[in-house]
């Protein structure tokens, strides 16, 4: 059993319902991402988890408690804010230490932890600032070291990420990881960016509309993805849909390549591909075009700029894909199905 | 090495100072249903108890022929009120509390317009120019009218002296006549000028203060662009700036209508009312009738002439607020 | 020919503010000139008023500070203001916070409600509530003023007390709550030390508005002991048809001043509760 279990979770505000049946496990040690786009209840749920929130519906487990009825503070949690939410009004000092002082913790040990976190997050020589003093980094720092310091059981990271800027998201991401691989904190990390998803999380749950679509490691929701929703989500550009012969296919744009490049012996799937437009991005280009005799048919390739074929616009190509990069989806669910016993191409 | 070197570095302290577990026990500090209610119910008994029993205890009186001297409610019916009607002092209170207010807040929209927008501007010693506008309105009402007082005694005042001076007053052929002094509190006209002049002098500095805090809020760009558009700084004051601040306006109108509707300060310091009951007003006659005559009925009755008034101006203040949220 | 009309324009800009000016501050200015009068001087018609044509004299304010009960006065004021203020600030700090923040939809509304009762004019209630006071046999006291002058402050401190806990971003105190306090404690320990401007605010204006308040200490309170600045200073300075003006003056002087000061320091605050809509950024 997990240390964060989600069980039927779901929370109605009116009309609205921002979460609409989440199940989920999250095992100890590990960093789940919730990813999802804007709206679809990524931040309710992760308020229900933290206790600001009290569900309309369902359980919260944390450490095999039930504490769905009980307040923040008696969760075993910490959490980092969007806003990062520092005080205004104390140091930094104080601001770590805050967590400490609401557990009446002797003056040395709180000394002793915030020197701890504060030295793990290298930001001791800002100890005595106030917070609108310091970057958005910093401050980005000063409120992970806050939730460090309570030792939590779980840490829950609300798009800690999204107010820096992108130099800056990569390398604090890249921080991130490791102090929570070093100290094996739970984590759960709310993002809509699918790079920060894909390359921080051990597992990824993308969530739309209220609803978890699907859970798994980030090749596995990349390579075989749940539905038509995860497929087009994540990649970029996003998996290609067609439909074909009754059947909606999936297949990734990087999958669908000229014949003549695709070579290998796995078996392949050909289409003839209308090109409409080229864009060459440097280390790639991005064809644009149509599939004949498909209904729902636009396409796109990506090339990398080691393949070195001419293509011209307006032409017609034979492309392909391996039979075994294709997948089918179910035309009026969305969801996955098996690949029907024939399909040619 | 490495490996143990980091180890240390993030070995933690809670393995030396083990966490407390937190007692499960009483939550009642974190619900908000029962906190709201907690917070906000001393507010709602004072302002029951204070404010809505004695406003319904008004109504009880003014049915009863209670006084001061007796505690007992006997209900008298309307009889307080259609004795009180037929009183001419009361329909000239009536019509008195109307007419000041009207013409003193008609008198301080203008004033305040032009203050408003010269004060609007910077310029040196602006700081103690606001002081001095803001005097009236941040001192006790009864201690500043004490000063107008003496400034319109009927023997003393230095407005007198100033008219004796320039030839206005006390000469044979001066054209304010030829006596030494104008009486102000003593003649009806004057007396009725001089209670508005204190009603004005007394709103004017909040609706100054109010208008401005709406000029400033206009968006720079706007009245920028009316610039570029070649409109003179009159015709911007006029078709863009008081349009758009129209609905802070109505709110230092109503607020206006209210305080100067239900003074009875500047009266009573004043004028007591007089000369005869020529400057009476609703509230100061209600004073008089119930407090001062001992007959809590009859005084009851006529402040509650007052309500319907304050009754329409809230919900006026109800809709201007709506209308503000809406820009 | 170009240089003139802007000096001009500056120039009557300057005259319209100073027209202004003396219009609201001409009953100050005789109220000083006067305090230091003699007798002598004041009451000759003839005499230029604004000016001593008899040497200045400090017998006025020795007549007032020793002669009259003008100290007794200050004394009352100040007791009732910091009494008053202290339950204005129990009661509405609270209330505030409810509105803003605890209650959810209906907030709003029972804000406007709460503003309203603002409104609503000691002339109307001062009959019934001369009675409440009775009954509760604090008739002559300070204590009946220091019963019923928060249901003036409590409304307009609630209202704009709530304008400034709604300024404080909910994130502040949901991390409070995060890590570790509940909700009453993070409102102790993060949303009051952020309204200390809001409290400070609410002190200055109820205690003024103390200072102010004219209708009820009329009402409620008959003898000169019990009398706050409000009423003492016009009622008992005047004694029959005797009216010492210079100290009567000299009175009101000394406590319009200083409060109209303090009270211009916190002004914007007032109009931003007045207007409504501004509190709210
Ligand atoms: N307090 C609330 N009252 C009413 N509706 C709300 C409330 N909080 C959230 N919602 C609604 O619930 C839905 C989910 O909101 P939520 O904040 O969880 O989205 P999110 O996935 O975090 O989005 P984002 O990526 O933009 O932060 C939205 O439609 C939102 O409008
Ligand atoms: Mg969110």
């Amino acid at each position: 059993m997990g240390v964060v279990e989600l069980r039927g979770l779901r929370k109605e505000f009116g009309e609205v319902k921002a979460v609409n049946g989440v199940d989920l496990s999250i095992q100890k040690g590990e960093l789940v991402v919730i990813l999802g786009p804007s709206g679809c209840g990524k931040t309710t749920l992760m308020r229900m988890v933290a206790g600001l929130e009290l569900p309309t519906d369902g359980e919260v487990l944390i450490g095999d408690r039930n504490v769905t009825a009980l307040p923040p503070r008696a969760r075993d949690i910490a959490m980092v804010f969007q806003s990062y939410a520092l005080y205004p009004h104390m140091t930094v000092f104080d601001n770590i230490a805050f967590p400490l002082k609401a557990r009446k913790a002797p003056k040395e040990e709180m000394a002793q932890k915030v020197e701890w976190a504060a030295g793990i997050l290298g930001i001791q020589r800002l100890l005595a600032r106030k917070p609108r003093q310091l970057s958005g980094g910093e401050r980005q720092r000063v409120a992970l070291a806050r939730a460090l310091v309570k030792e939590p059981a779980v840490m829950l990271l609300d798009e800690p990420l999204s107010n820096l800027d992108a130099k800056l998201r990569v390398s604090a991401r890249d921080e991130l990881q490791q102090f929570q691989r070093n100290l094996g904190i739970t984590t759960i990390f709310v993002t809509h960016d699918q790079i920060e998803a894909m390359g921080l999380g051990d597992r990824i749950a993308v969530m739309n509309a209220g609803k978890v679509r699907q859970v798994g490691d980030p090749q596995e929701i990349y390579d075989d993805p749940a539905d038509t929703f995860v497929a087009t989500f994540l990649g970029s550009p996003p998996m290609n849909l067609l439909e074909r012969n009754g059947h909606l296919l999936g297949f990734r744009p990087e999958s669908f390549l000229p014949l003549e490049v695709a070579r290998g012996d796995r078996e392949k799937v050909t289409f003839p591909f209308h090109l409409g437009r080229v864009e060459n991005l440097g280390s790639d280009r991005l064809l644009y075009g149509t599939v004949e005799g498909a209904e729902r048919n636009r396409t796109i390739s990506k090339l990398p700029s080691t393949v070195e074929v001419s293509v011209e616009a307006g032409e017609t190509y034979d492309f392909a894909v391996c039979r075994a990069d294709l997948r089918y989806f179910d035309k009026e669910s969305g969801l996955r199905k098996e690949p029907p016993p024939r399909e040619g191409g | 090495m490495a490996e143990t070197a980091e180890r240390t570095a993030t070995r933690k302290p809670s393995e030396m100072f083990p966490a407390r577990e937190l007692s499960s026990g009483a939550f009642l500090a974190d619900r908000e249903g029962l906190l709201g209610i907690l917070f906000l119910a001393p507010a709602v008994l004072y302002i029951i108890g204070l404010v809505g029993i004695p406003f319904f205890l008004a109504i009880a009186f003014s049915l009863s022929d209670a006084t001061i001297g007796d505690a007992s409610l006997d209900i008298v019916g309307f009889r307080n009120f259609s004795r009180v009607i037929q009183t001419p002092q009361f329909r000239r209170a009536l019509f008195d509390s109307f007419f000041f207010t009207i013409v003193a807040q008609f008198i301080v929209i203008v004033l305040a317009n032009i203050l408003a927008v010269v004060m609007s501007r910077d310029f040196r010693g602006k700081w103690l120019a606001r002081t001095l506008i803001i005097l009236p309105w941040a001192t006790p009402i009864s201690l500043g009218t004490i000063g107008w007082k003496w400034i319109l005694d009927s023997k003393f005042s230095p407005i007198d002296w100033v008219l004796q001076q320039v030839g206005l007053l006390g000469g044979p052929d001066a054209l304010l006549g030829p006596g030494r002094h104008l009486t102000y509190l003593g003649v009806e006209g004057l007396a009725v000028s001089s209670v508005i002049l204190v009603h004005v002098w007394r709103i004017l500095p909040l609706a100054t203060v109010i208008l401005m805090a709406g000029l400033t809020s206009i968006p720079r760009d706007i009245l920028e662009q009316a610039q570029v558009d070649g409109a003179k700084f009159w015709r911007i004051h006029f078709q863009v700036s008081i349009p758009m601040i129209l609905p802070i306006m109505s709110i230092a109108l109503l607020f206006g209508l209210i305080f100067t509707f239900t003074d009875m300060v500047v009266t009573f310091i004043l004028t007591r009312g007089g000369p005869v009951y020529y400057t009476q007003v609703l509230p100061l006659w209600a004073w008089f009738k119930g407090i001062d005559g001992g007959n809590l009925g009859e005084g009851a009755a006529i402040a509650l002439f007052m309500f319907p008034v304050l009754l329409a101006t809230a919900i006026l203040i109800l809709r201007s607020a709506r209308r503000m949220e809406v820009t | 020919m170009q240089a003139i009309m802007p000096r001009l324009k500056r120039a009557g800009h300057y005259l319209i503010v100073a027209a202004f000016c003396f219009f609201t501050a001409a009953p100050f200015l005789i109220m000083i000139v006067n305090t230091f009068k003699q007798d002598a001087d004041l009451y000759r018609p003839q005499n230029n008023p604004f000016i001593y044509n008899v040497p200045p004299t400090l017998d006025n304010l020795r007549l007032l500070f020793e002669g009259t009960n003008y100290l007794g006065f200050v004394r009352n004021s100040l007791f009732v203001g910091v009494l008053v203020v202290l339950i204005t600030l129990v009661v509405a700090v609270p209330a505030a916070y409810a509105l803003a923040r605890l209650a959810g939809s209906w907030g709003e509304r029972a804000g406007i409600a709460i503003f309203l009762v603002y409104l609503v004019p000691p002339t109307l209630l001062f009959i019934p509530l001369f009675r409440v006071v009775t009954a509760f046999g604090l008739n002559d006291s300070v204590w009946s003023l220091v019963l019923v002058y928060p249901t003036i402050s409590i409304p307009f401190s609630t209202w704009l007390l709530m304008g400034f806990f709604k300024s404080i971003p909910r994130d502040l105190e949901e991390a409070a709550m995060v890590d570790g306090f509940s909700r009453l404690m993070a409102f102790f320990k993060v949303v009051m030390p952020l309204s200390l401007s809001g409290v400070i605010a609410v002190t200055v204006f109820t205690f003024t508005l103390t200072l102010h308040e004219f209708v009820y200490a009329m009402t409620f309170i008959s003898s000169s002991d019990s009398r706050p600045l409000s009423v003492g200073v016009p009622i008992e300075l005047v004694r029959g048809d005797v009216f010492y003006w210079q100290s009567l003056l000299a009175a009101a002087v000394i406590v319009a001043i200083p409060v109209g000061i303090v009270y211009n320091m916190f002004l914007d605050r007032l109009v931003a509760g007045f207007t409504m809509g501004a509190v709210k950024g």
